[in-house]
């Protein structure tokens, strides 16, 4: 039985039967916070309340029978009552102090790790790549484990100059918002889609193929059959196409996968928030590593080799993309040992703006050239 | 007897949770064998999924069914407005896991990119009495496609002191809006339009890179400064107040060992010192927000920031100033973008300025880093004086 249209556009469930109780007593009442050790919050109310928060990582999916046990906790420690951050972890907010040990103990025996707070590796914001979608060039949640498993003690431990934002995107549709983090990984396609010209023509409008394609590189095309009929299908230009995949958003006979050719690429030095600089691009560090799964171990020791690279330098909240606003381009490429390629100058909407006007030079570079 | 996942299986070691672990502890096992498929032959083996949806709406359920049906066939993806600060309480949640394993494959994602509380795996022929279900929890579809999208909000005055908006009421004034509701629901946009709420400038949810429409909680008076607690903290150790004077951005602080002094004519509300000493400082009292406009991952011209279309509004309930400004944009947008053009890239084709001029915004020098560097610019009608013919 459908819905009645009265029935429909109702909204999301009201968060004021959601909330904790001690928030709601001092919503908007809140004073300070302290971080009492990574993964554990307190935060102080005017009225002299306090409550600590726990926070735990998880994966990019998780089993109906997880969300059950994690509602136990929630039910034994937090008056019946989680929530999740923006960054994908789950907390726990606590009234009482007392319950902060037992819940972390509890935690670690379901194999949640409490942490990602302070100067500490963040948890990993992927997209749900080959596990539910069809257009990633790579696999994000295979990725966000194999790489969380090698920072892991970044995670639960403060062990870094500042705080350390990664997120893997499979492709560059950027579900996982790559664009403006510390450390991205970015899926890349790096051949044009092939065109099954049965299924353009039967499934597909031509039209709105040829519009939203960023590089004007689909072409409509007429395809005469033996037995005299025509079939309207679409013809892909090698030299001026991208691999965006934005066609094969729109239309199933434009697919991109291609084991040979897919990879990923790594992008450094993004950032969000307002702090100092403020908001700042990923930029590019390695334009190509061939999908070795399951564990990706060149993708896991480049990320380590950056990570060390900047955790041995950074002055204390420094975080990546400032770090190598100081030390300069040319140090990061020696510090990390990665190659500076053609691939890292943009020349898709020609960005003069990113060169080096001027002749201001570093003398440790100047010197390399006889 | 030998793995059937031997690949999936490597991703079960380790000291992170394993997703593989969680997959295997569902009813999901056409997922399993794709996906250890999906790592053999390494690309997807996930295919377009055609349109599927519940009656009345059209968006909200991403068709999903793979090119190996003898492995897997139709398992799609809903997506639900998440309440607002991603809040649960266990009784609503055990509820829709008892809804999810009647009628889906168990396997759940908190959250998705935008927000949502998206489910995955469900067969087309139960996702209508599903719905049916869910609705009476008061669990409704959220975005997908050329819509208004699912909106999403820090945990804002809920449990941050830095807050100066009241992010979980705009949120859920705007999500339970008729208006938007039926601009989610059914897509009639030229793409997708991203809503996200900042109690402060610190963006912990990621506006400023990903978001159309970005409401930003700042304050117009003076930062407050208790001298005492700054003491504290310099005495404590743990902060070295003058490292902090020494990274405001703007060199609008200064301090002398007693007493902390801050320019706020020359601060640009960055949140440094802020975070650095919440104890010791705070926004001032009279608060509202900046409005950006803009942001988008990736695009034909690349990726773009948002950047302050209004640098302060005062936010009260209902918003109705509010809202009326993301419509008058919305309008703009409907009536001069292209299909697959974010309101950013609208804006960066036709021109900020001629944008400015048609939605009757007027022009401010804080919506630039520098005014332009060339000489290359039209006259609206009556700028110039045109000789009578």
């Amino acid at each position: 039985m459908a819905l009645s249209f009265d029935e429909l556009d109702f909204g999301p469930p009201d968060y004021k039967e959601m909330l904790p109780p001690v928030l709601e007593r001092n919503y908007g009442k809140w004073k300070y916070h302290e971080e009492i050790e990574p993964g554990v919050y307190k935060h102080v109310s005017e009225s002299g309340e306090e409550v600590y928060t726990v926070r735990a990582g998880q994966p990019k999916f998780i089993a109906s029978e997880t969300v059950l046990k994690l509602c136990d906790l929630a039910d034994k420690y937090a008056n019946g009552y989680l929530r999740f951050t923006s960054r994908h972890s789950i907390e726990f907010i606590l009234d009482n102090k007392d319950n902060v040990e037992p819940l972390k103990k509890d935690l670690a025996e379901l194999g949640f790790p409490v942490g990602g707070t302070g100067r500490t590796v963040r948890s990993i914001v992927a997209c749900t790549g080959w596990v539910h979608c069809h257009t990633p060039a790579t696999d994000s949640p295979g990725l966000q484990k194999a790489l969380m498993d090698e920072l892991y003690d970044y995670f639960v431990s403060e062990k870094l100059p500042a705080r350390l934002t990664i997120a893997v995107s499979g492709c560059l549709n950027m579900c996982g918002a790559v664009h403006c983090s510390d450390i991205a990984i970015l899926g890349v396609h790096r051949r044009p889609p092939k065109v099954i010209d049965e299924v353009v023509s039967k499934a597909c409008e031509i039209p709105s193929m040829i519009a939203a394609c960023p590089t004007y590189a689909i072409k409509p095309k007429m395809i005469k059959k033996e037995d005299g009929t025509t079939i309207r299908s679409i013809s892909i230009d090698g030299e001026k196409c991208m691999y965006c995949g934005i066609c094969y958003g729109l239309c199933p006979g434009t697919p991109l996968a291609d084991p040979k050719n897919d990879g990923v690429s790594i992008w450094v030095g993004g950032k969000i928030s307002n702090t100092r600089g403020g908001p700042a691009f990923s930029r590019l560090a390695v334009p190509f590593i061939p999908n070795n799964p399951p564990r990706w171990p060149e993708v896991v020791e480049t990320v380590k080799k950056i990570i060390d690279a900047w955790a041995s330098d950074a002055k204390p909240d420094e975080r990546m993309g400032e770090w190598i606003e100081r030390i300069g381009w040319a140090e990061f490429f020696e510090r990390t040992g990665l190659e500076f390629t053609h691939k890292h100058i943009d020349d898709y909407i020609f960005n003069i703006r990113d060169m080096n006007a001027g002749a201001r030079v570093k003398g440790k570079e100047i010197k390399k050239f006889s | 007897m030998a793995s059937e996942t031997p690949l999936l299986d490597e991703l079960e070691k380790g000291p992170w949770p394993s997703l593989v672990k969680e997959i295997k502890k569902t009813g999901y096992t056409g997922l399993l064998k794709l996906y250890e498929l999906n790592y053999e032959d390494k690309m997807t083996h996930w295919t377009h999924g055609g349109m599927v949806g519940v009656p009345g709406y059209d968006a909200g359920v991403i068709g999903r069914v793979s090119d190996r049906r003898d492995i897997l066939a139709d398992a799609h993806t809903i997506r639900f407005i998440q309440p607002a600060g991603w809040f649960y309480s266990t009784k609503k949640l055990r509820k829709l896991v008892e809804l999810w394993n009647k009628y889906g494959s168990g396997l759940m994602n908190f959250h998705g990119a935008t927000g949502d509380l998206q489910v995955v795996g469900i067969p087309t022929e139960n996702i209508e009495p599903f719905f049916d279900e869910a609705a009476k929890e008061h669990w409704d579809i959220g975005g997908s496609a050329g819509d208004f999208r699912t909106a999403s909000n820090c945990i804002g005055p809920a449990r941050c002191e830095m807050a100066c908006i009241d992010t979980n009421d705009i949120y859920h004034t705007l999500m339970s809006d008729e208006q938007i509701l039926n601009d989610m629901h059914r897509p009639r946009f030229p793409y997708k339009f991203k809503v996200k709420i900042s109690g402060c400038p610190t963006d912990c949810v990621a506006g400023v890179p990903r978001a159309d429409f970005v409401i930003m909680g700042t304050w117009r008076d003076d930062i407050k400064i208790d001298q005492e607690e700054v003491r504290n903290y310099a005495k404590s150790g743990k902060v070295d107040v003058d490292y902090i004077v020494q990274n405001c951005p703007t060199k609008a602080m200064s301090w002398d060992g007693n007493e902390l002094k801050i320019n706020n004519d020359e601060c640009v509300r960055c949140m440094y010192c802020l975070q650095k000493m919440p104890k010791a400082l705070s926004p001032g009292d009279d608060r509202g927000a900046t409005i950006l406009v803009g942001g988008r991952a990736r695009g034909r011209y690349g990726a773009f920031l948002a950047w302050t279309l209004i640098p302060f509004m005062k936010l009260e309930p209902p918003y109705t100033e509010l809202k009326e400004l993301m419509y008058k944009l919305l309008d703009w947008w409907d009536e001069n973008g292209r299909a697959k053009e974010r309101i950013g890239e609208t804006i960066y084709r036709i021109g900020a300025g001629k944008f400015l001029h048609e939605v009757g915004l007027d022009p401010l020098p804080t919506m630039v880093k520098a005014p332009r560097n060339n000489p290359f610019w039209f006259y609206f009608p009556g700028e110039v004086q045109v000789d009578e013919e």
